[in-house]
């Protein structure tokens, strides 16, 4: 955040991405050798992370469904990362044809990866922006012009937000957000706690240091804040495959296992 | 299901057909499948899709089966299938193998050694081939995209890197302020034209030279002590003003910023220098400070650096040093200044701080600190014999005239000098002690210099004190008066007494007017003071005892001050109404320059209301002012009081100077035909008596006839010998 927004990131592949490093996990193979070294290593150390990934984009793609059906038309997804399968607006647009999407990076890589798939299609834009400057966010041109913020957004920080260290005051920053956007609209968040898997998330943490984005692992106390002046909907915050899981399919009997929490709130 | 068994031995593919989708197992084999290829891969489907999905592939892998000629062909279709779907896990290919392996043909009511068995093998073997292709396909694909992804970023990121550098290269070449760019060593890589331009240096010369080459000696320690602590990373960036030499040898004050440059490793890598010009603005504060510090006419320091000098010399850490202080007072000054106009004052003090400056020792400085007032201070001095040989020089810069628009003009200067050990006085009282000085070197005939002397200044200093305690003096019934009597020197009768002021100091003692009166009249506590005299002199000659004989005189000095006091006639007017004393036996003593030199009638018109009223008016020290005789005339004056130097050549016994007897007997003529009578002041000897007598002289005063006494010893002498022609006391 020091550096002057004219002078430009290096763009080093040599380094792991969280965005390249998700895509490994979901079986993508929209990654370089030093993400799929350090996926490998997190899933040695840990094997369920494959699992817990796909239980995180299962839940997106649950919420945004649900958004859909509640009638929300406009959707901020910040941190969407490399959206390959099942992205926000194939899952939105297959419900809702109209459905505006705006992805939101702040990977170099990520965001000219999503560009180049979403290239012709006018119901989506992307923006290289940090989470973390809710201005450069909500005042970008492109953002401005596909999301109408006197109408309900559905702000989606799915699994995004324990890339936020404390410092830079993620709960403020979310409220930046929240007060940026009508009543009626949504805020969606998953999270990676310690609750849970408290050894395995500790030395996974510890991998996420080499990357450009650290983790900051919270108790569900401290996610369930991210929904101040939020109605939580049904059922809560709890955890991932928790949430709304969809008819027919078996719940997994350890839950915890997954070691993150999900949830969706309406501002009243 | 019921030729099944018929089928496995003896039937072939002539006879065989594809079973119709309900005759065979296929929801059961599609469920199968799809539950074995649910949670191999992340797959956007949930399990009722991936159903939909298994029912389609399982019946094209029914109909594969039994097609005539058979063809694998469908088994790749159902691999590219599964990974258009996204079961891309490793396990969804061998899961999907080994399904068809177990179920396929159990589904398909046939046993596991029918005829139909290669077929399975083949389809498996298709489906592994079209699954591998497929995946490695999208792998590759998906390589690329991200690939192009990458070098887009990168390739933006170039163009956004090149962007900045050129707005930082816009910036280095166009800034106004210098900018220099060095590694951590000191060496200068790069600098921009500003700096060229503000150092004078070609930039080839800069990129051979060190960061240390650029020391000024002026350099503050803390720069450099700053400078390292930055090249090794303690500190970001300093700020600090400098000064630098240019290339052509002078020197520029300069605001200098350099700041960090840290890799990517934090190490310490380069700093940049910015450098602005403030030489400008430093002339400017040093021409203030100049003005602020110095005299505008003759360019000599003022008071204000005066007073900073002296300070700081008196201050100063060095045991044993002196400092050593010249009051300078030109005599006359206001004179020549008065006759001759402004602008031939202004050129003389100019040529006088020109030959007295020249005078100086080094290290000396002298100072304009008023109108015709000088200061030098020297500082440390060694001792009385420089301080000596500093004032004979300064007293003979001003010996020979000085030639100005054609006069040749001659004027003196009087000196105070004062010595002292620094860190033992402050400089008011050093000042204090040097003014004392200087009057009394006026006091002492001008154009000389008196060195201050402790012990007979004891009383000296008590000019100020006196200053301090006069106000409350009078309250404090300090003062008192004393009398002395005007004697006629025709028949030794009493003419009159003349009321002098004495001030009876707790610590000083008994003061005589000439010790306090001009500080009075400065202080303006003479108004007060006047006003007393009046009224007490008066109560007091109407109330001795025995009283003063009915014909003869009180009379009573009046300040310049005074004169200019518009309450002064009612003063007179209630004392002499209080204390019942006839206001023609009221006598004033005004000088002739405080009537004559005033531009302001007001002295004139309260003059002529007290000679209106009655009251006598004597010109007190005449023949020492302008004597303007004609003038005389037009005023209400019925006396004039010679001043005593007139008398000095009548002093002596055996022949007078001539030229004195006949001066004095011009004024006594002159006087008696403007109608005045005529006092004699300062008689001392019965020769002057007599001569003063025999000249026509009417009165006279002096220590010959009596010595100023208290009214009560007065009083009893004159009753004891009112007739008394011979001295009184």
């Amino acid at each position: 955040m020091g550096r002057p927004d004219w002078a430009p990131a290096g763009i080093d592949l040599d380094r792991p991405s969280a965005a390249r490093v998700y895509d490994f996990y979901l079986g993508g193979f929209h990654n370089f050798a030093a993400d799929r070294e350090m996926g490998r290593r997190a899933i040695e150390m840990w094997p369920e992370l494959p699992e817990i990934m796909k239980a995180n984009r299962a839940f997106l793609r649950r919420a945004v469904r649900h958004l859909v059906a509640a009638g929300v038309r406009q959707f901020l997804d910040i941190g969407s990362g490399i959206p390959t399968v099942g992205n926000v607006h194939e899952v939105a647009r297959a419900a809702a044809p109209d459905a505006r999407v705006v992805y939101v990076d702040n990977d170099p890589v990520a965001v000219e990866h999503s560009r180049a798939i979403l290239t012709g299609s006018e119901q989506t834009a992307v923006v290289q922006a940090d989470l973390r400057d809710p201005d450069s966010v909500l005042r970008d041109p492109a953002a401005k012009a596909l999301l109408d913020l006197r109408q309900p957004v559905a702000v989606l920080m799915v699994a995004v937000l324990h890339f936020v260290s404390d410092e830079d005051d993620p709960h403020g920053l979310v409220r930046r957000y929240r007060d940026a956007a009508p009543a009626g609209s949504y805020l969606a968040v998953s999270h990676a706690s310690s609750e849970g898997q408290p050894a395995l998330t500790e030395s996974h943490r510890g991998l996420y240091r080499r990357t450009a984005t650290p983790m900051t692992m919270r108790t569900g106390a401290q996610i369930a804040a991210f929904f101040d002046g939020y109605e939580l909907v049904e059922p809560g915050l709890v955890y991932l495959p928790l949430w709304r899981p969809d008819p027919g399919t078996e719940v997994d009997e350890r839950p915890e296992r997954f070691s993150g929490f999900a949830g969706v709130g309406r501002k009243p | 299901m019921t030729d099944s068994d018929a089928n496995a031995g003896t039937g072939g593919p002539g006879t065989a057909r594809a079973p119709s989708p309900t005759e065979w197992g296929r929801v059961e084999f599609a469920r199968a499948w799809a539950r074995v290829l649910d949670g191999t891969s992340y797959s956007t489907l949930v399990a009722a899709e991936i159903e939909v999905l298994t029912l389609d592939l399982s019946d094209l892998l029914a109909a594969a089966m039994f097609d005539e000629p058979f063809t694998a062909t469908a088994g790749e279709r159902i691999g590219q299938a599964l990974v258009d779907a996204h079961f891309t896990g490793a396990k969804a290919l061998s899961q999907t193998t080994a399904l068809l392996g177990d179920l396929l043909l159990p589904c398909l009511g046939r046993s596991a050694d029918s005829w139909l068995r290669p077929r399975v093998s083949d389809l498996q073997g298709a489906v592994a081939r079209g699954y591998t292709e497929a995946l490695l396909t999208l792998a590759l694909a998906e390589q690329e995209q991200i690939r192009q992804a990458a070098l887009s970023a990168r390739d933006q990121a170039q163009a956004a890197l090149r962007a900045s550098d050129a707005r930082f290269r816009a910036l280095f070449t166009d800034a106004a302020v210098g900018i220099g760019v060095g590694d951590t060593a000191g060496n200068i890589l790069d600098v921009n034209p500003a700096l060229v331009k503000m150092l004078g240096y070609p930039p080839a010369d800069f990129r051979r030279r060190n960061v240390a080459d650029f020391l000024h000696p002026d350099d503050a320690a803390e720069v450099w002590e700053d400078y390292r602590d930055l090249v090794e990373g303690h500190r970001e960036s300093f700020r600090t003003e400098k000064r630098f030499y240019r290339a052509d040898g002078t020197a520029i004050w300069t605001h200098l910023t350099v700041s960090l440059i840290r890799g990517e490793d934090g190490a310490p890598r380069y700093q940049v220098a910015i450098i602005e010009d403030v030489t400008e603005r430093h002339r400017l504060q040093d021409r203030l400070s100049y003005q602020a510090n110095h005299d505008p006419l003759t360019g000599l320091p003022n008071r204000a650096m005066f007073l900073d000098r002296l300070t700081a010399a008196l201050h100063a850490d060095r045991p044993g040093g002196q400092v050593g202080l010249c009051f300078l007072d030109l005599d006359s000054f206001k004179v020549i200044n008065d006759s001759l106009g402004h602008s031939v004052g202004d050129q003389l003090l100019v040529a006088v701080s020109d030959r007295l400056a020249a005078e100086l020792g080094h290290g000396d400085l002298i100072a304009r600190v008023g109108g015709d007032e000088f200061v030098v201070l020297v500082a440390p001095s060694t001792g009385r014999e420089q301080l000596t040989a500093l004032t004979e020089r300064l007293l003979d810069a001003l010996a020979v005239p000085i030639p100005i628009e054609g006069h040749h003009l001659s004027l003196s200067v009087s000196i105070g000098v004062v010595e002292a050990p620094a860190g033992g006085t402050t400089p008011t009282d050093l000042i204090r002690a040097a003014d004392i000085t200087l009057q009394q070197a006026k006091a002492e005939g001008k154009g000389r210099a008196a060195f201050h002397d402790p012990h007979r200044n004891a009383t000296q200093v008590t000019l100020y004190t006196l200053a301090a305690t006069l106000p409350g003096a009078l309250d404090r019934g300090e003062f008192t008066l004393a009398y002395q009597p005007l004697v006629r020197l025709a028949d030794g009768r009493l003419h009159g007494v003349e009321a002098l002021l004495r001030w009876q100091h707790p610590r000083f003692g008994l003061l005589t007017p000439d010790q306090f009166i001009r500080l009075a009249e400065e202080t303006g506590a003479i108004l007060p003071l006047g006003k007393w005299i009046f009224a007490e002199s008066c109560r007091q000659a109407t109330s001795w005892s025995p009283p003063l004989p009915a014909d003869s005189l009180l009379s009573v000095n009046v300040a310049v001050r005074q004169l200019q006091d518009p309450g002064l006639v009612e003063d007179v007017s209630r004392a002499l109404a209080d204390s019942g004393l006839p206001a023609d036996r009221l006598q004033l003593e005004v000088t002739e320059s405080a009537l004559m030199a005033s531009d302001a009638d007001e002295p004139l018109a309260a003059v002529r209301r007290l000679a209106d009223m009655g009251v006598r008016i004597a010109i007190d020290d005449f023949g020492t002012g302008y004597s303007n005789l004609a003038y005389l005339r037009r005023l209400p004056v019925h006396e004039l009081k010679l001043a005593g130097a007139f008398l000095d050549g009548l002093r002596t016994p055996g022949e007078p100077d001539p030229t004195d007897i006949r001066v004095v007997a011009a004024l006594v003529e002159i006087a008696h035909t403007l109608r005045l009578t005529v006092t004699a002041e300062a008689v001392e000897t019965p020769e002057q008596a007599d001569r003063l007598r025999e000249l026509g002289c009417d009165t006279a005063q002096g220590w010959y006839f009596a010595r100023p006494a208290a009214p009560d010893r007065l009083g009893a002498r004159w009753r004891t010998d009112p007739a008394r022609s011979v001295p009184l006391g």
